[in-house]
């Protein structure tokens, strides 16, 4: 183990003496439940930080559970002991990543760089990556699925959570820096709106309801320019200076106005720019300004409500709802979403046994631990389908692409769609009520 | 920490088992563990001709760092018994991850097998029955006295993942459950027919019944219903010699025989597995009410305890908070708790909604008499729960101050409560140790928390003298060492305090007898001698 590693393991070892080993998170982890061993737990994954740093186990022993963590935090959530299980879990991450570039191929370090470094971290090629979907949905060339390095991103397992997307727009610049009016005569307070690179890439129609809902209830809608990617990706992956360096072109981009909010529709997004402060506390130069960012920082939801947005029509649906573990955990931000479906009328509110489990999609995860994250979806969409709902409301964007999928993996398509928060309440005023058309399943 | 284990097994027995067929003394292994620290690869001359006997035993005897050692034709018969790998772990990640419980020590296993039935533990405690493998049962480790833990290595029986069965009979009133069973989901359960299941461990949404059994766990609502033990009518067993045993039956009222079921309920996992059990469930109270009371006095407090159970009020639970937990609780979620009281304490009455109304009268008055400086009814159930919340916040409130915290149950009659409050007060003060004491006052079932910080070995040289005390102070007043924690390895070694010789070794006699092997669940309960408590790292 070199310096670098034994820091940052040293750091995660001594949040793990919090945890005082009593197994309430055992229950809320969602690896815990399906993969049925105490190494697949938070008490377990908590312990064996511990372990390495006393050098009972390698790095490569601890990467094992510590990947397949799914990063939800829900164990922090009930968690009796203040445990800070998110932070635990980035610094092992971190630990692990150094060890793995020391002795990784040439070859997959130039792969890792490309994802984390070059295509999240820069906007304009997850524009690209969004043109990319569209390529491969229009030519239907999943060629590309197989290229490297995407074929890491997106394994055969693609074609699933492909068959769930919007149609994606051909490549064209998005953030474009506009403002959008208020609908009233002044605005009631000036917002900027923090896209999200997967949100614009994919679900950018749910971007342009967001901004149009936002002008409803009366903001002045500025979609920053030179705004990048939240870095959540990177920090979960243990890439903790690549998310400090598009944490940093965030604050700067935010920083050209003086906006009231800064509000985003991404519930894992979200969550990160919420913990920027907690990220530069140690950093001078760059504390009070991300904790500034961090303070400003407002999920969509928590904006409508505040602003009593009100629904005009009626939506005979039967609904439930799926958080964004994230949103929940981190963001604590559950309240809103329901009270805003719930004030529609028609609507039928069924909530979730479970709501708390996170679906498996977890960023990444999907995708790089497809059968693991497929058995978690099994038992989310099990508590869903009890519901007999027939809309399952998210606000999160890979949530709702893993619901999506889940759906048509249960053969539910056609009883049963999946839709982000916003394109429910955007049918609800009339905004554009052809979402039920855009959207399968 | 090969050392430090060492040194445990050493005291624990003499020699050490390898397979079937090869005992190496214990000084031996321990000559060897010396030799690995000096040099990894060179072998003690004397023990070659041991591994040119029985390399596979020998090699565990290295690689399993002086737990019991298992070898490789052993390892390929449970997976037989087993019916595949699936459910039996022995990769290195996932030993340690079973090496722990909710109290300290860690003790690593040399396999883990997840049963799902009666047969499979059948069949696995016979092997190691013959085989002279020690056998740890585990439920979801959140014992706090170390009942779950492999301290002499082999086969942990996890029976976590076990829980098909949960059946209620509301005709006979009671719950037939697999051992995996959540405690808290069999309330749940009997809840929707209008039933209780009456004990509830703080613990009860991750503990399993099948540790709730063998701890003979309780909770607050057990000062008006009871603990575990006065729930269970009947058992199914594996004994240590791996026979199927039943226990007690479907009747409250059963005199047939000795009372298998009381014996093996509370014995810690050390008489055999418990696969089943039937439950007795009650009717559901259909109403709640809580109050709350502050006193700036704590023994005044303690007074009030006494007044309420002796007006002819059996409430459900009486809870208590002394200062230092007031303040942690108000410092970490702000709710407008008096910080200046010396105790707070919390009454839930439950019954009929006309008659426990008529009672929270009665108790209002008591409180108010007894010296409270105020006493607060909980209107609506809203808040009832915000009240309950401010108990409830305590062990993270706590937390916050410092990361180890060790958790006690002594137990005193309840009349000596105000005494045993006062002394360990003194307790704090003589070892000058950061102790919180909350808990169950309405049965003296105390929780002294002693919070510390496991790394600080002059702290813990403190705490560890300070633990002594407590369990002095609580023998004194007459009382026990251990109100539903149970005993495990952290409270063996005062066992003699509380037993005279004869006492404790009828009790190790009832053990000889059921385990002649001495393989079920070893180094527990009993002391052996200079046992203490160590808490050090
Ligand atoms: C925060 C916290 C709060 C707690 N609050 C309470 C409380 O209010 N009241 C209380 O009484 N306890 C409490 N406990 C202690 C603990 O939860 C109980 O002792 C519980 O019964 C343990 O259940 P478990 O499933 O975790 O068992 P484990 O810890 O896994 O095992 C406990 C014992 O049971 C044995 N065992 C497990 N399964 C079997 C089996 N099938 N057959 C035979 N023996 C078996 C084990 O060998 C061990 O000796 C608390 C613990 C924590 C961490
Ligand atoms: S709930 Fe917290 S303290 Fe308890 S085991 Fe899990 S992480 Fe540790
Ligand atoms: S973050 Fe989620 S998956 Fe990871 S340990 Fe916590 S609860 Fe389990």
């Amino acid at each position: 183990m070199n310096v670098e590693e034994k820091t940052h393991l040293k750091k995660a070892e001594d949040l793990a003496y919090d945890c005082v080993r009593c197994g309430y998170c055992l229950p809320a982890c969602p690896t815990y439940l399906t993969m049925k061993t105490e190494t697949q737990s938070p008490r377990g994954r908590i312990h064996l930080v511990r372990m390495a740093a006393e050098g009972r186990i390698t790095l490569d022993e601890l990467s094992g559970p510590i990947d397949l963590c799914l990063g939800c935090r829900a164990c922090e959530q009930v968690c009796p002991s203040n445990v800070q299980y998110g932070k635990l879990l980035e610094l092992a991450k971190t630990a692990i990543q150094h060890h793995k570039k020391q002795s990784a191929s040439p070859f997959r370090r130039f792969c890792e760089d490309v994802v984390f470094k070059q295509m999240f971290a820069r906007k304009n090629v997850m524009n690209k990556l969004g043109g990319l979907l569209w390529i491969y949905q229009k030519s239907g060339a999943k060629k590309i699925a197989h290229m490297e390095p995407f074929r890491r991103l997106f394994p055969e397992n693609l074609a699933l959570f492909d068959k769930g997307l919007d149609e994606a727009k051909p490549p064209f610049k998005r953030n474009d820096g506009r403002r959008y009016p208020p609908a009233g005569e002044r605005p009631v307070l000036k917002v900027a709106f923090f896209t999200g690179c997967v949100m614009e890439a994919v679900f950018h129609r749910i971007n342009r309801l967001s901004i149009r809902l936002l002008q409803q209830v009366g903001c002045e809608v500025v979609v920053a320019d030179k705004q990048t990617c939240c870095g959540a990706l990177q920090a979960h992956a243990g890439e903790e200076e690549t998310a400090k360096m598009v944490a940093k072109r965030n604050i700067e981009a935010f920083e050209s106005e003086d906006f009231d909010y800064i509000v985003n529709n991404a519930g894992g997004c979200g969550a990160m720019l919420k913990e920027y402060g907690r990220l530069f506390a140690d950093d001078p130069d760059w504390s009070e300004r991300a904790a500034r960012f961090s303070e400003k920082t407002a999920d969509i939801s928590v904006i409508l409500d505040m602003l009593g947005w009100k629904p005009e029509k009626t939506l005979p649906y039967r609904v439930t709802y799926q958080p964004s573990c994230h949103m929940t955990n981190v963001q604590k931000v559950v309240k809103e979403p329901e009270k805003l479906i719930r004030s529609i009328k028609g609507i039928e509110w069924i909530p979730l046994n479970d709501p708390n489990v996170c679906c498996g999609s977890a960023g990444i995860y999907n995708l790089v631990h497809f059968q693991e994250s497929m058995d978690i979806l099994g038992a989310k969409m099990a508590d869903i389908k009890g519901t007999k709902a027939d809309v399952v409301v998210t606000t999160n964007p890979g949530c709702l692409l893993q619901m999506k999928a889940g759906i048509i993996k249960e053969g539910l398509n056609g009883r049963m769609k999946a839709v982000h928060l916003v394109e429910l309440l955007a049918e609800a005023c009339g905004i554009d009520s052809s979402h039920r058309g855009q959207t399968q399943g | 920490m090969l050392l430090r284990k060492a040194k445990n097994d050493d005291a624990n027995s003499q020699t050490c088992l390898a397979g079937n067929s090869l005992r190496i003394p214990m000084p031996h292994i321990n000559f060897l563990i010396k030799r690995q620290k000096l040099c990894h690869f060179s072998l003690h001359a004397s023990l070659e001709a041991a591994r040119k006997a029985d390399p596979a035993a020998f090699e565990f005897a290295i690689l399993g760092v002086m737990n019991v050692p298992l070898t490789s034709q052993t390892i390929e018969k449970i997976i037989r018994i087993m019916g595949g790998g699936d459910r039996v772990l022995t990769q290195k990640t996932d030993l340690l991850s079973y090496a722990y419980d909710a109290s300290f020590g860690l003790f690593v296993p040399d396999v883990v097998c997840q049963v799902k039935s009666v047969e499979e533990v059948s069949e696995i405690v016979k092997l190691a029955n013959e085989e002279k493998i020690p056998v740890t049962p585990r439920g979801h480790a959140s014992g706090l006295s170390g009942g779950a833990l492999p301290v002499e290595g082999g086969i942990v029986i996890d029976v976590s993942l076990w829980n098909d069965v949960l059946e209620i009979d509301k005709d006979d009133m009671i719950a037939i459950v697999s051992p995996g069973v959540i405690t808290a989901d069999i309330d749940r359960a009997a809840k929707k027919v209008g039933l209780m299941y009456p004990p509830d461990p703080s613990s009860s949404n991750v503990s399993t019944i099948a540790g709730n059994l063998a701890e003979n766990s309780g909770g607050p609502r057990c000062l008006k219903y009871g603990v575990t033990k006065d729930y269970v009518l009947g058992l199914q067993v594996v004994t240590p010699e791996g026979h199927i045993i039943r226990t007690g039956g479907r009747t409250v009222k059963n005199v047939t025989g000795y009372d298998l079921t009381k014996l093996i309920v509370g014995s810690e996992g050390t008489l055999g597995i418990i696969t089943e059990a039937i439950l007795r469930l009650i009717p559901r109270p259909p109403a709640t009410l809580s109050l709350m009371a502050v006193f700036g006095d704590i023994v005044q407090a303690g007074h009030a305890i006494t007044d309420v159970l002796t007006s002819g009020i059996l409430p459900a639970k009486i809870e208590f908070m002394d200062q230092s937990s007031i303040r942690a609780v108000e410092n970490y979620h702000p709710m407008g708790l008096p910080i200046d009281a010396e105790a707070v304490l919390f009454i839930e009455l439950d019954g009929h909604p006309l008659a426990i109304r008529d009672e929270a009268d009665s108790v209002y008055q008591l409180l108010e008499k007894a010296g409270a400086l105020r006493v607060q009814k909980a209107e609506t159930s809203e808040e009832e729960e915000e009240m309950w919340k401010a108990r409830k916040l305590v062990s993270p409130a706590i937390a916050r101050h410092k990361p180890t915290k060790i958790s006690e149950d002594a137990t005193v009659p309840r009349s000596q409560i105000p005494a045993f409050l006062k002394r360990l007060r003194d307790i704090k003060h003589q070892f000058d140790i950061d102790l919180v004491v909350f808990g169950h006052a309405g049965d003296g079932n105390l929780h002294p928390n002693i919070l510390c910080d496991q790394r600080d070995r002059e702290e813990m040289e403190k705490v560890e003298k300070a633990v002594a005390a407590i369990f002095e102070a609580a023998i004194d007043l007459g009382g026990t060492l251990s109100g539903e924690h149970g005993i495990g390895i952290m409270k063996k070694a005062f066992m003699p305090m509380e037993f005279d010789h004869f006492s404790l070794e009828m009790m190790q006699r009832i053990k000889e007898a059921w385990d002649p092997n001495g393989i079920m669940n070893p180094g527990k309960i009993f002391p052996k001698p200079n046992d203490r408590l160590v808490l050090r790292q």
